[in-house]
């Protein structure tokens, strides 16, 4: 067969891909670069600010990779959930939850420390599994719309969890609402000195692998793809469909709620979140950047994550409100999952490529 | 707890359920006919954000109270198309295309309000309008009804009228034909030549129209400022309120009122000794509860309709 | 009346899809004012494609499309009706919950002040419409309710209302009867005299001899060759369709029928809108021979394979495999039986489009390709066994790799009898196998299915394919109403115009002829 140096129809494809990730990211500083500029007079500081921000000190990169843990704990639980075709936005419930609970045990458990962390993270784990649970018991008995009862569900935990918090937990002797202090020794242990980066990552880490071990390499996660890509089909082929979309909740569940407790342990001495974090949200972004791989999700992360870091330091020196990072994700993600997004001119490459195979003899 | 249930029993209590639905009833019509036109519109909390404060801006900036309305409605017009551009022009999934515009509009709405107020919290500090209330000649002298359809503003009675305007317009108008289309068999229309996309767009357009309207009740009818993520979550329980109503415009109005009545609960109840914590669990827990009752009931009526046709 | 006046020519169309498939290059075709004009070709072969190009739901990288002399571009199909070109898609595009009248008008709708539909308008000029090409329906009815063969009258009198000069047909007898098929022909004859243009696209060669005038022939995305019908034989137009002769009979040893392994006794079902689609249908499936269940679609036989493959429970009834009750059963344990399933929809119930093929192959029998310990994925073992079917079946693909909705629907099917007509079936459920697929790919599976029954596997063949029941089965049983109508123990002994009766419910059996099957 003769060879080409002209493009195969998959090049084509895989360099466009990498063409739509740079145009979306391009296109998304631009149009924030121009809003920006709206409203301060020095928007190409600001932007300077915005780009080295993390790197202005090692203090200040580390708490990039601080903000990368329970952002990837969150985009692994939705990455899951989303893989069974079950759009479950519980994560952020239980992730709160999961975090809540650990921060009573830590509280309250007597015993060597190292044993209270690991049921605090495991008691997480499950409080997170049943939260996401929820939703997915409605849709499987009762067909009931998963979205909506996840989107309130987080509400519902985050007033009963505060209330929880108020009868259980709350220090009345402290200024500002937070719980009582954690027992002694009760954290995860500080990996670098001068910075907050705690061993949460290496737990973090070992789920990474974990989910992508578990998606791909083994028989639940392939009959999790099956039926997350056709239902009818799974179950027609004998999949028991009810327990995969079940137990993928309930795994991401379970995941989400370690990441709450892993951020509360590793940061915290104490419980003090009055809102949902947010963490849940975003990681449906995240998940969108890494094309719903769970071997992209750390990369997603610290891309989600050095941005709002650059966008606090861009807050602190020149004035814009850190909140611009939300509209350059959002710009991001649209555009990367916008299929239609240069679709013609990969369309016009295509028909290239294609038309040189069959030129040059090769098979279609 | 007497004194809860005689608050309740109280036409200022069914007073408040006609406030507090008002922008549930909006955000459901909204709703309801993207629902018919086949379109999953979980924007529409997004939309009713960001109309939310481009109304209060623009009566603060510009010609007063109704400006800001006129231009909360743009702009949520505005909103919905791009949304609608992005997802079926561009062909991005919608559900996350969705996600990303709330996103954008939580983080967005906070910065441009910082941006011209300095303040992360509220635009307080801004003097924007407020939409009038009315009394309504001779429905105001009846006793009891009186005090409860009356004074309302001006927003809930364009409410009420909106669940009339949308019946009508669904079920008796060319229009509202091709927007059943779209939803039921899109390739239908396409067949006969009538474009999907333009239909679809304009009933997205109409829920840019209700769901603005929505948004600029909720900053300029009962109170006259933005705050950060201040329609927490209504736009979400009018599509919920969308699929207990089976996607009529009456069944949406009903369960918007229901929900309407949840949170309504909710604010009498935080003035007792019930912690105020669950009394503000209290609209989502009924939203869930309702969409569970729906689905349980749907699943048994299908089930009864095979066993009497068995039994003939 | 039909001319030599060429009133639409196509040249040199190249069409290239994003996935980077060339599904036409070099096609070039005419057709001449008034007649009937066939287009034919295996799939993959490039007609649904050309005729997306015609009605403006494709445009082409490059080529010409002419009209009656003049250049057109045909951006969309409203341009395409403005043209003067309709056309009736194979899966009809229809509007259930509305009535006929408005399904007609819709797009069209006469208003009054503006804003309302007018009713009464509506009406009148849909019956009008209806006198003068001599259809003979009620408007008022909703199309839920209505027949196939009254669908198929609505979406053509929707192009004939809006000015169609030149009708495309896709597969339009692909769901009706004998009769109903002569009725489509007649009304066929009908449009010719009053000066349309019919392109008939179809698969079945009986249908072109007898009302087509010319034919062409595709292949491989191009066109080979334009005949006029009276010139050519089904062999020769076969020949070009493939470039190979292509069996169009079945060589079959006679049945060795062995014990019944499969038993349905009562089975009654109600569907989602009250009908009682099943109506106490019982049957007997034995080793070894092909039973045929025979039927213009909807009447049953969908839910029956449903029930028999566990997809749905039976409202009352019994369903026994080798004496077990299996009919409160899922798929899963079902399949524990040695049963497999073709399903009639591969999109929807046939495979998991955007996963690969390999992915696709394994979905009930992962179990056999783990590694020591039961979770891991034996990766060298699925690819050596996702090779060795991609060749025996000959998939067209370019790796093992590749997601399945690059395939062209009769190599999504054979991906589909890959993966179910595996070394240990038992008994096989095929429902309507070889639907819309090219003839090569009908004829691998139709030779494996006929292997597998000289082995001693049980097949279950619902088919609305007359021609492949008639071929094909051994027995065979009819369908109409939910009910079953006919048995036919030796189904050589049936004629086309027999078993169409039986279809249409013309002809009914005794009850004591009918329960020879058990």
């Amino acid at each position: 067969m003769k060879k080409t140096n002209k493009m195969s129809v998959e090049q084509v494809h895989t360099w466009f891909e990498v063409l739509r990730f740079a145009s979306a990211i391009f296109i998304a500083f631009a149009i924030s670069f121009i809003i920006i500029s709206f409203s301060i007079d020095s928007p190409f500081s600001a932007m300077k600010n915005l780009f080295i921000g993390p790197l202005t000190s090692f203090r200040r990169f580390s708490t990039v990779l601080e903000l990368m843990i329970p952002l990837t704990f969150g985009g692994l639980a939705v990455n899951i959930m989303f893989k069974a075709n079950q759009f479950n936005l519980a994560a952020e419930g239980a992730l709160f939850m999961g975090a809540l609970v650990s921060a009573i045990i830590a509280i309250y458990m007597p015993g060597p420390s190292g044993l209270v962390m690991v049921f605090a993270m495991i008691a997480a784990g499950i409080t997170g599994a049943i939260v996401c649970a929820i939703p997915g018991i409605l849709k499987v008995k009762w067909k009931c719309s998963e979205m909506v009862v996840s989107l309130m569900l987080n509400y519902v935990m985050l007033y009963f969890g505060t209330y929880i918090f108020n009868q259980v937990a709350r220090d009345p002797n402290s200024a500002y609402k937070a719980s009582y202090t954690f027992r002694e020794g009760v954290t995860l242990s500080n990996i670098i000195s001068g910075t907050r980066l705690h061993s949460g990552i290496f737990i973090v880490i070992f789920f990474v692998i974990a989910t992508y071990i578990f998606m791909f390499k083994t028989k639940w996660g392939y009959k999790l793809r099956v039926t997350g890509s056709n239902i009818n089909f799974a179950k027609c082929t004998g999949i028991g469909v009810a327990g995969v979309i079940m137990s993928s909740q309930l795994i991401g569940g379970f995941i989400a709620g370690v990441g709450g407790s892993t951020e509360m342990l590793g940061m915290y001495t104490r419980f003090q979140w009055s809102e949902l974090p947010g963490y849940g949200f975003d990681a449906v972004i995240l998940n969108i950047l890494a094309k719903e791989n769970p071997a992209y999700i750390p990369v997603a992360a610290f891309f989600v994550a050095y941005l709002r870091i650059g966008a606090d330091y861009m807050y602190k020196q020149s004035d814009v409100a850190a909140e611009i990072v939300a509209i350059i994700e959002g710009l991001v993600i649209v555009l990367i999952a916008a299929v239609a997004f240069l679709a013609k001119l990969k369309h016009k490459m295509t028909t290239k490529a294609s038309k040189n195979l069959l030129e040059s003899g090769g098979a279609q | 707890m007497s004194g809860v249930i005689d608050s309740i029993f109280s036409t200022t209590f069914l007073f408040s359920v006609i406030r507090v639905a008002t922008p549930l009833i909006l955000a459901s019509m909204g709703a309801v006919i993207t629902s018919n036109a086949g379109i999953t519109n979980i924007g529409i909390e997004g939309v009713m954000l960001v109309s939310a404060l481009a109304g209060v801006l623009a009566s603060a900036f510009g010609y007063g109270s109704w400006f800001g309305f006129l231009i909360a409605i743009l702009v949520g017009v505005i909103c919905s198309l791009v949304i609608g551009y992005v997802s079926m022009s561009l062909k991005a999934d919608s559900v996350l295309t969705c996600i990303a515009f709330n996103t954008m509009a939580v983080g967005g709405t906070v910065y441009f309000m910082y941006a011209v107020v300095k303040d992360k919290g509220t635009t307080i500090a801004l003097n924007s309008g407020k939409l009038p209330s009315i009394e309504l000649p001779f429905i105001k002298d009846i006793p009891i009804l009186g005090e409860v359809l009356s004074n309302h503003n001006i927003v809930s009675y364009i409410a009420i009228l909106m669940v009339l305007l949308v019946y009508i317009m669904l079920y008796k108008t060319p229009l509202g034909l091709r927007i059943r289309s779209a939803g039921k068999a899109p390739n239908a229309l396409s067949s006969v030549g009538v474009s999907l996309l333009r239909t679809r767009y304009i009933a997205l357009g109409i829920s840019g129209i209700l769901g603005g309207m929505a948004g600029a009740f909720i900053s300029m009818g009962y109170v006259t400022w933005f705050s950060k993520n201040m329609t927490a979550g209504r736009g979400f329980i009018a599509l919920a309120a969308d699929a207990m109503g089976n996607s009529t415009p009456i069944g949406a109005a009903l369960s918007s009122l229901l929900f309407a009545m949840a949170e309504a609960l909710s604010y009498s109840l935080q003035i007792t000794s019930i912690p105020s914590e669950l009394v503000q669990m209290l609209p989502y827990l009924v939203t869930i509860i309702g969409l569970v009752a729906y689905a349980i009931r749907k699943n048994s009526l299908d089930k009864k309709k095979k066993e009497h046709i068995v039994g003939e | 009346m039909m001319s030599n006046k060429v009133i639409l020519e196509v040249e040199n169309i190249l069409k290239v899809y994003p996935n980077g498939i060339v599904a036409n290059k070099n096609v070039n075709f005419e057709v001449h004012e008034g007649e009937i004009h066939a287009l034919i070709g295996e799939n993959g072969a490039g007609k649904s494609t050309l005729m997306k190009i015609l009605f403006g739901i494709e445009t082409p990288e490059e080529g010409r499309i002419i009209l009656n002399g003049e250049e057109v571009k045909i951006e969309n199909s409203k341009k395409a009706i403005s043209l003067g070109i309709g056309m009736v898609h194979q899966h009809f595009m229809l509007v259930e919950s509305l009535t006929i009248a408005e399904n007609i008008v819709l797009g069209n709708e006469p208003k009054k002040l503006i804003f309302f539909t007018d009713k009464a308008r509506m009406l009148k000029s849909t019956k009008e419409c209806l006198k003068r090409y001599n259809f003979n329906i009620d408007v008022n009815d909703k199309i839920e309710d209505a027949s196939v063969g009254v669908k198929q009258k609505t979406e053509i009198l929707k192009s004939l209302v809006r000015g169609a000069k030149i009708l495309i047909l896709d597969e339009p007898t692909a769901v009706l009867t004998p009769q109903e098929t002569k009725e489509l022909f007649t009304e066929l004859n009908t449009l010719k005299k009053q000066g349309h243009t019919i392109i008939f696209i179809s698969h079945k060669l009986n249908e072109i001899m007898e009302i087509c005038d010319r034919v062409t022939i595709m292949r491989n995305g191009t066109t080979v060759d334009t005949t006029f019908v009276k010139d050519t034989s089904k062999q020769e137009i076969s020949n070009k369709m493939v470039g190979r002769d292509i069996v169009l009979q079945v060589d079959k040893k006679p049945a060795k029928r062995g014990k019944v392994c499969l038993e349905a006794e009562n089975l009654v079902y109600v569907n989602g809108i009250g009908k009682k689609a099943l109506d106490k249908v019982s049957l007997k499936l034995r080793k070894g021979e092909i039973l045929s269940v025979a039927g213009v679609e909807g009447n049953g036989q969908a839910e029956l394979a449903a029930i028999l493959t566990g997809m749905i429970k039976p409202v009352s009834g019994s369903l026994k495999i080798n004496g077990i009750k299996i009919e409160s059963l899922k798929p899963a344990e079902i399949r524990k039986n040695k049963l497999v399933y073709i399903p009639e929809d591969r999109m929807v119930n046939g495979c998991a489009a955007k996963l690969s093929i390999t992915d696709n192959l394994f979905t009930n029998k992962i179990d056999y390709f783990l590694k020591k310990g039961n979770i891991f994925l034996d990766k060298k073992k699925i690819n050596k066994q996702s090779e060795f079917l991609v060749e025996d079946f000959h998939i067209l693909c370019g790796s093992i790799n590749h997601q399945v909705q690059m395939l062209s629907g009769g190599n999504i099917q054979k991906v589909v009898a890959a993966r179910e007509l595996s070394e240990d079936a038992e008994i096989i459920i095929a429902e309507q196998p070889t639907r819309g697929i090219d003839a090569g790919a009908s004829e691998l599976i139709r030779r494996k299915m006929v292997e597998f029954r000289d082995r001693g596997a049980a097949v279950l063949l619902v088919s609305a394919d007359l021609n492949e029941v008639l071929e094909l089965s051994d027995s065979t049983i009819v369908m109409h109403n939910g009910k079953v109508n006919a048995y036919f123990r030796e189904t050589g002994n049936l004629t086309v115009e027999e078993l169409g009766y039986y279809m249409l419910g013309v002809k009914k059996q005794t009850e004591t002829e009918v329960n020879a099957i058990l």
